[in-house]
């Protein structure tokens, strides 16, 4: 009887996972979130892509997977050699004497030799084709993850967390300060979701992940708002809650220590649903010019690029942007239809 | 009993599906048959399997989580039901055989007006014109009893109470004059006066219509008042079966016996209640001594309590700023004595809850004062309550919402420690937890689980154990073995009085269980729209109650007596 140690109890969460384990659909769609996480932490400690803007191809090299060597006409040539000698034989063909020849010679002396610059050979085909500055595409949309979801899972948090507080205070408390969040909520929500967005771009006025982060975050709550503060007026009036009351629980104890974690599981799955949102909306941000600045790559970056590029018929980078988009989205939905199908009491 | 029977049930068996490869035997394999004419009660506690066995019986059990072995029969008037396609089924139910539910709260579609549902069955199956659907619909009411149903007919459910509502389930379900009415728990859910009514009207009607009844319901005692032939079910299996009288004055089965005894009756009141034990040889304990415990006031008691004028008005927003105020506690005063139990006693919306909750400050009060030891308690600061709060305690009537599901046990136990800083660290409260827990009769190891994995008793049991972690000095109960089956019910109160003899903690106790609180309680105060109508010593109030909703109320409560039905038929 005394010995407790090795009876292991079940509790809500693990049959929730036991719940999970069992559903394959959403066991499927974790192993492919899974496989982007991890490529996401291999960018981002540069085991993968770290080398995604070096210009290994030539421009708009198509995709190919019989890679062709260099061409023989000598079309493509060292880098630096052709720059120098283009250069100097112009000067000398007009007969102008270049009256900065010593000081350009002594900078390109100084300047050590940068990394793009040591690729001899250009390939005029990559399995997955390159941009227009002849970067790999693949390496590109590996790179272009890292920013998107790190934007759209930091502003998930970001914005569940506020719609959580916001939304327990409201229902808990009622009264006025439900009052004042629920004008605060009408006022957000009756602004056009994109006019919103640009106002709080106008506002912070730099460009950068941050900046997307936070005007995602800002302006994402007022979902997760409703649906928590729904729940807080449910369950403020459960007999668990009166109970912790007479036992002498304070406010702050009975939010968060008491009702929280059973309204948990509606937070958890909004920030799934955001997650995806916020993917797609930090496309349509760089779409519509306020999204990242330029030199970091994201999905939304390149279907911007890709849109003056699709009209030469250059589709591969749409392509990979929007299906790598597409797996991760659909794959995340999967999961969290899952998540939900696992976590609802209401089931049990 | 020569003729074939109306209904014959034979080794039926319902398996429930719970995850993909486990099976829950809900009903193993019973018998039985139901004669025209006649009453039969389907008796046992939650989880017997008596209202899987009903709904068996009218094919409403959901086939994607249930199975029926095929090997059973059921048999309507010679035809197996269970070889019946779904639709000469459907035809059937509502036509031959109906059914009245728990709730009639929820058993009506609350968009509809009663008329139209009404209507709806006689179109539906009788192939009347609306006409005339509307005017059997009215003669229908008129005859359970419903007054002035010409109007009624056009209200909605939510115009009527609990009692109405369940009288216009009773009119859908003969209003195509059917032979076999399926009653299951049909006045669990109302008071005893309205239950009183609505088994009159149930006997008169089988009378009159001559039909069958299967009367579904966890009250021995209210099968007395009703059943020609009584069927004991536990765990899916039937105990006991036999005429009413037999039943009652010459039990068979162990199980019965100990059903029969375990309740608290107003006749008597044993030191302990006896109890069913969990063997499965259905022993019940050792003869459970006859002596009586002595209850009442000597009036020289210390008074723990004063509770002087207190009144609580609920204020609900009628139009854009108007404010409508309801009365729902009127000018309550009572004493409380120290080591003694008060019981509260009122029908629904008496105002006794509020009461309770009032004590505590769990709602506030609207004027009145509550003197804890000569200090008003309701003016007090939150600050100035806060040590207050650990001893004066309560235990809720559901024990599956009171306790937080996410929370261990031993969380739950520990938390008020914690907050009352009582045990200077969490080795001393862990030690302090397993106490109680041995003392409330649960292993330490269920210290380690969730609320979820017990069942209702046990759980209460778990409430009970973590107001005593406060050593609260004053107990309310507000309803706490009301949601239990006797047999838990019988345990439950005698732990209280266990705990009340070795703390000396004053109790009081709400319910609307007249005969469990003569049971506990040594004074006992009657409620009714929020004002005490009576207040009086247990005993004297049982003999010689005063006022005449008392003895209503007295006179409503099912005594477990079968008595000759020509003599018992009245109308009220």
């Amino acid at each position: 009887m005394e010995n407790v140690g090795n009876y292991a109890s079940t509790s809500l969460w693990a049959l929730a996972w036991r719940r999970l384990r069992s559903d394959r659909v959403a066991l499927v769609a974790m192993a492919i979130v899974g496989i982007f996480l991890v490529s996401l932490g291999c960018s981002f400690s540069g085991l993968l892509a770290a080398d995604w803007d070096q210009e290994i191809a030539i421009n708009f090299a198509p995709p190919s997977f019989i890679v062709e060597q260099d061409i023989a006409d000598g079309n493509v040539l060292p880098s630096e050699a052709s720059i120098s000698t283009a250069g100097s034989t112009s000067i000398e063909y007009y007969g102008i004497v270049d009256p900065l020849e010593n000081e350009m010679a002594e900078i390109r002396a100084s300047v050590p030799v940068s990394s793009s610059k040591v690729v001899l050979h250009k390939q005029t085909s990559l399995p997955f084709g390159a941009d227009k500055w002849g970067r790999d595409i693949i390496k590109k949309t590996i790179k272009g993850a890292e920013t998107s979801i790190v934007v759209g899972l930091v502003a998930a948090v970001l914005a569940t967390f506020l719609g959580t507080v916001f939304g327990a205070l409201s229902g808990y408390y009622g009264r006025w300060v439900d009052d004042c969040f629920n004008w605060f909520y009408s006022v957000f929500t009756s602004v056009p979701y994109l006019l919103l967005i640009l106002a709080v771009a106008a506002v912070l006025q730099q460009k950068g992940i941050m900046t997307i982060v936070l005007i995602l975050g800002l302006t994402g709550w007022t979902g997760t708002y409703r649906l928590v503060r729904a729940e807080y007026l449910k369950h403020k009036v459960r007999e668990y809650v009166l109970a912790a009351d007479a036992i002498g629980a304070s406010d702050w104890r009975k939010i968060f220590i008491h009702i929280f974690p059973n309204v948990s599981h509606v937070a958890l799955v909004q920030v799934s649903i955001l997650v995806v949102g916020f993917i797609k909306s930090e496309v349509i941000l760089s779409f519509l010019g306020f999204g990242v600045p330029v030199g970091v790559v994201s999905w939304g970056s390149m279907l911007n690029e890709a849109q003056n590029e699709l009209i030469l018929g250059k589709w591969w980078q749409l392509t990979a942007a929007s299906a790598a988009m597409a797996v991760l989205v659909t794959a995340f939905s999967l999961l969290t239809d899952g998540l939900r199908d696992a976590l609802d009491p209401k089931l049990k | 009993m020569k003729q074939k029977p109306l209904l014959q049930v034979q080794d039926l068996r319902v398996r429930f599906r719970t995850e993909k490869t486990d099976f829950v035997e809900a009903v193993n394999g019973i018998s039985f048959s139901i004669p025209s004419n006649v009453t039969v009660a389907l008796v046992g506690e939650s989880g017997s399997g008596k209202s899987v066995s009903a709904l068996a019986v009218m094919g409403l059990l959901d086939a994607s989580t249930s199975i029926i072995d095929p090997q059973g029969k059921i048999e309507f008037e010679g035809n197996n039901l269970l070889a019946t396609s779904m639709c000469e089924r459907r035809a059937l139910c509502g036509k031959e055989i109906s059914m009245i539910f728990q709730e009639p709260m929820t058993s009506l579609n609350p968009v509809f007006t009663v008329g139209y549902q009404l209507c709806e069955v006689l179109t539906l199956h009788m192939g009347m014109t609306s006409k005339e659907a509307r005017a059997r619909a009215i003669a229908l009411l008129e005859e359970v009893g419903i007054t002035d149903a010409p109007n009624k007919i056009d209200a909605y459910p939510s115009q009527m109470s609990g009692g109405q509502q369940q009288r216009v389930m009773i009119a859908m379900a003969i209003a195509c004059e059917p032979k076999l009415l399926i009653a299951d728990e049909p006045t669990t859910a109302l008071d005893v006066t309205i239950q009183k009514q609505i088994i009159d009207l149930i006997r008169v009607l089988q009378k009159k219509h001559g039909m069958s009844v299967l009367f579904i319901t966890h009250d021995l005692a209210l099968v007395s008042e009703i059943a020609d032939h009584v069927i004991v079910m536990r765990n899916g299996k039937i105990c006991e079966a036999g005429d009413v009288y037999q039943i009652f004055s010459n039990p068979q089965d162990g199980y019965t016996k100990a059903l029969l005894r375990c309740r608290p009756s107003l006749e008597a009141r044993p030191m302990r209640l006896p109890v069913i034990d969990d063997d499965p040889n259905e022993q019940t304990k050792s003869e459970a001594n006859h002596e009586e415990r002595e209850r009442g006031l000597g009036g020289n008691e210390s008074i723990v309590l004063d509770v002087r004028n207190l009144s609580k008005n609920f204020s609900t927003r009628s139009g854009l700023f108007g404010k409508k105020n309801f009365k729902a506690v009127k000018d309550v005063s009572f004493k409380l004595a120290r080591g003694k139990t008060l019981g509260i006693v009122g029908e629904s919306g008496s105002g006794k809850t509020t009461v309770g909750l009032t004590l505590l400050r769990l709602h506030e009060a609207t004027t009145g004062q509550v003197l804890f030891e000569g200090k008003d308690i309701l003016t007090m600061s939150d600050k100035e309550f806060m040590p207050y709060k650990r001893r004066i305690q309560i235990i809720f009537q559901n024990p599956y919402a009171s306790l937080n599901p996410r929370f261990t046990v031993a969380q739950i136990l520990h938390e008020p420690m914690r907050i009352h800083r009582i045990g200077s660290n969490d080795r001393e409260r862990s030690e302090m937890a397993f106490e109680l827990l041995r003392k409330v009769g649960l292993p330490s190891t269920a210290a380690y689980r969730y609320p979820h994995e017990f069942s209702g008793g046990q759980r209460q049991r778990i409430a009970i154990a973590r107001c005593l972690t406060m050593k609260p000095e004053v107990l309310v109960c507000d309803e706490s073995v009301s949601a239990l089956d006797v047999s838990v019910q019988a345990q439950v109160l005698n732990l209280l009085q266990d705990l009340q003899d070795e703390f000396a903690m004053s109790y009081i106790f709400i319910s609307h269980d007249l005969a469990v609180v003569r049971h506990i309680s040594d004074q006992v105060m009657v409620m009714q729209h929020g004002e005490v109508v009576e207040m009086a010593n247990s005993d004297e109030l049982y003999r010689n109650p005063q006022h005449s909703y008392t003895r209503d109320l007295l006179s409503a409560i099912p005594r477990g007596l079968p008595t000759k039905k020509s003599v018992s038929i009245e109308r009220t």
